[in-house]
């Protein structure tokens, strides 16, 4: 889940960073009367939860309180790459000495939160990393032991940081760390962390992103501290007509459970697919062999025919695809019949034969010698847990670009 | 094209002599977890669009009198006992 700016700010500020005294608004009044109270010049910045906002003019100077308004004016009114804005931010422009980053992403594979930290901030951290790797330090934190400032300082100080400026930038990344792990956030980072020319340090920008899961056990922080309402769900893109249509057949049947997602997929091979992280793995063997997805999914929970049935038809309706594959790990108990009912059926339903257009079925587990009665009723190929997942969908991948399984 | 095909893996059949048993058709929509059968005011009837979600749990079968209610498997040409 993403956050805007204004939010961002408020997490950062809720851990104890030093943050400068802004306002978020939703006019053009609003914003006047924050600047006002700023008392100085300030910065509006759009509230959309897409980048490009500088390039697009969502960003904008203002010198006093009436100059602040007519930029809001303008802001709310500008669309930024399909997006239009919630608000505006209203921030003093702070006298900067030096631009810092500080970051904590989730490392997947180390399984833990990665502090990173640069005194080079204000611009891309991958772009530093890449050009500039010696102003970059990192450094993992426990995921159950207390984080402390020590952690943090070694990762400021891998950067040459010294003194003073050491000693405010460590407790703010600290700060972020602890942040990022009790929010169960996924990216927490301040870009710009900035060192005013007081020698205060403050988060000037803060971009911040939580576990979707989540979102039902951070009920504190999302309802009472920023006021998210529950259907607030920020999705990054509007669903397509297939994920709209396989949530629907999902919500009107409560037997089982069926997703499905093709945003960015354009492939010829359907997938019918699931149970215990079966979805990501298969996903990842039919692309890894030159396949070409046309869909994700997850099937499981023992799902009705009726269900599988919908899944399986919304996948082949798509266009381009030419077979499926019906595929899970041997974790599920999802009754191998049902599936092979449902994706049979679907098949029949649009006129394809189903033994043509079903690359491989390769679901193991309960009434599975059921299963195979009724696949080999429809010449549809099938194997059992002695094949792998990956060379099951090999097979279908093999299938479906004409060669030899 | 037809929109929905019913008792493409499944069929079932009730014997004449249970049809209009009020107490059986009560019966049977009770303890059908699939609710193939639908007690039509005390007669036996069967929702052919749902005859394919049966998942062979033989609940019917011993909810009635032996013999009276048939699940046939059509994928293999048997019936359930």
């Amino acid at each position: 889940m993403r956050f805007y700016e204004y939010e961002a700010r408020k997490i950062v500020e809720l851990a104890g960073v030093p943050v400068t005294k802004y306002g978020f608004c939703t006019s053009a009044e609003e914003a006047r009367k924050v600047a006002e109270e700023i008392g100085g010049p300030v910065v509006i910045k759009s509230q959309v939860l897409t980048g490009g906002r500088m390039k697009a003019g969502g960003v904008k100077f203002a010198d006093t309180p009436e100059e602040a308004a007519q930029h809001a004016e303008e802001i709310l009114k500008l669309e930024i790459n399909g997006h239009m804005p919630r608000g505006v931010l209203v921030d003093p422009k702070a006298e900067v000495k030096q631009e810092y980053y500080a970051g904590v992403v989730w490392d997947g594979t180390a399984k833990k939160p990665l502090m990173l930290f640069s005194d080079m901030g204000g611009i891309d951290i991958e772009e530093v990393a890449e050009k500039h790797p010696e102003h970059v330090g990192k450094g993992h934190v426990s995921n159950l032991l207390p984080v402390s400032d020590f952690e943090a300082k070694q990762v400021v100080a891998a950067t040459g940081v010294t003194g003073s400026q050491l000693n405010r930038a460590t407790p703010v990344l600290a700060r972020l760390a602890r942040l990022f792990r009790e929010n169960d956030m996924t990216l927490a980072e301040i870009n710009p962390l900035a060192e005013l020319t007081d020698g205060s340090f403050v988060a000037l920008d803060a971009h911040m992103e939580m576990e979707a899961e989540a979102v039902g056990r951070q009920k504190k922080l999302l309802r009472k501290e920023l006021g998210i309402a529950e259907d607030d769900t920020r999705e990054t893109y509007e669903p397509s007509d297939f994920e709209k249509n396989v949530g629907a057949i999902d919500a009107a049947d409560h037997r089982g459970v069926i997703q499905g997602k093709d945003h960015g997929f354009t492939g010829n091979l359907g997938l019918v697919i699931g149970a215990g992280g079966g979805s990501l793995t298969l996903t990842d063997a039919v692309r890894n062999q030159g396949g070409q997805p046309a869909n994700y999914s997850e099937i499981g929970g023992n799902p009705s025919v009726a269900k599988a049935c919908g899944l399986a038809k919304e996948v082949l309706e798509k266009d381009g695809v030419e077979k499926i594959a019906v595929m899970m790990s041997i974790v599920s108990n999802t009754r191998v019949d049902i599936v092979a009912r449902g994706v049979i059926k679907a098949c029949l339903e649009l006129g394809k034969d189903p033994g043509e257009t079903i690359a491989i079925f390769r679901i193991p587990g309960a009434w599975e010698d059921e299963g195979f009665k009724i696949l080999e009723k429809y010449g549809v190929e099938y194997c059992d847990r002695s094949v792998s997942m990956w060379e099951a969908a090999g097979r279908a991948v093999s299938k479906i670009q004409g060669a030899p399984a | 094209m037809p929109e929905q095909l019913n008792k493409v893996f499944i069929d079932v059949e009730v014997e004449d002599s249970i049809r209009n048993d009020a107490a059986i058709a009560a019966k049977l929509e009770e303890v059908c977890p699939v609710d193939i059968y639908k007690d039509a005011g005390g007669a036996v009837e069967i929702v052919d669009s749902n005859v394919d979600e049966c998942v062979l749990c033989r609940l019917c079968i011993e909810a009635s009198p032996p013999g009276t209610v048939h699940v046939k498997k059509l994928y293999d040409g048997t019936e359930l006992q």
